[in-house]
């Protein structure tokens, strides 16, 4: 079974790289970005066919390892797809 | 008095640190590779700068969970000194000894000079040399040195005095332009509860000889393997 977890940071957190791509896309000439937050996206399969405990097994990896809580959230979703 | 160097793959200062023990020690610490789940006996463990696993995720994450620092973690427990240096201050937060994180510097570039930085109290096993009043000259080389906790977690380390120090001018004034990377409050090292686990991000172990360009850092190893004696 395939997880997509995203890794985003928090609000409040300040993003000096989302920052540096909103102001890159100005200077391309792209108008109408009024901010740009950058985050993470990692793809997890694993052997587990259980959604529930899968899940399980999510909360512990994000929490332990792949978002750091003190700036990050995070969210994933489960399936094949 | 023993202390252990360890070694995480992608570690590159842990020869600096060992020679400015030794230095002030006279004796050579123990150099510990990071997949050996038993440390020798310490009085002090030393987590050394550089890039561990490359960085890879977040800097220090892959490291905080190598087989050693579970022994590590659990003898800061206990009380035995750990001093994070650098890339061992983000280990430090990663693994929860300190609280916080060290972001990417908010010019996003990685900086490598000598800045000044002020002791915020010099009654602690590491600064007890150091003047309370005057700057400190010690080198910086990192991306992700921009310390940052929520306000609530400032307003409490402030309190409970766990700041260890803070990024200043060469007159030990603390302005936001003497800050280099954006850390709150100007934070370059920072203490636990027993003042005795201290992550900070220049490097003291770079300036312990005239000859290195300034040895300002070395008062703060006497300072340490003093105390520990």
């Amino acid at each position: 079974m395939k997880a997509r977890v995203t890794v985003t940071l928090k609000n409040g957190v300040l993003d000096p790289q989302g920052k540096a791509i909103a102001n890159a896309l100005g200077s391309l000439g792209i108008e109408g970005v009024s901010d740009v937050r950058q985050g993470k996206f990692i793809e997890v399969e694993l052997n587990e066919t259980d959604p529930a405990r899968a899940r399980a097994a999510l909360e512990r990896m994000c929490k332990e390892l792949l978002a750091n809580p003190v700036i990050e959230n995070y969210r994933y979703e489960l399936g094949d797809a | 008095m023993r202390a252990s160097v360890i070694v995480f793959p992608g570690s590159n200062c842990d020869r600096d640190v060992a020679v400015a023990l030794e230095a002030v020690m006279g004796k050579a610490p123990r150099m510990v590779w990071h997949g050996d789940s038993k440390l020798p006996d310490s009085d002090l463990i030393v987590l050394p700068g550089g890039f561990s696993y490359g960085d890879y995720l977040r800097s220090g994450a892959m490291a905080a969970h190598s087989p050693v620092m579970r022994a590590v973690a659990a003898k800061a427990r206990q009380g035995t000194a750990v001093l994070g240096i650098c890339n061992g201050f983000q280990v430090l937060t990663e693994i929860g000894l300190l609280p916080g994180t060290l972001m990417r510097n908010a010019s996003l570039k990685f900086i490598c000079k000598d800045v000044h930085v002020r002791a915020a109290r010099t009654d602690t096993l590491y600064a007890k040399l150091y003047p309370a009043d005057r700057a400190i000259r010690l080198p910086i080389a990192h991306k992700d040195g921009n310390y940052f906790a929520d306000e609530e977690t400032l307003d409490r380390l402030e309190g409970e005095g766990r700041v260890a120090f803070r990024y200043c001018g060469p007159d030990a004034e603390i302005t936001p332009e003497a800050n280099p990377n954006g850390s709150r409050r100007n934070i370059a090292g920072l203490y636990d509860e027993s003042r005795r686990v201290l992550g900070l991000m220049p490097h003291p172990e770079r300036m312990i000889e005239k000859d290195l360009g300034g040895s300002d850092g070395r008062p703060f190893f006497e300072s340490l393997i003093n105390g520990l004696q």
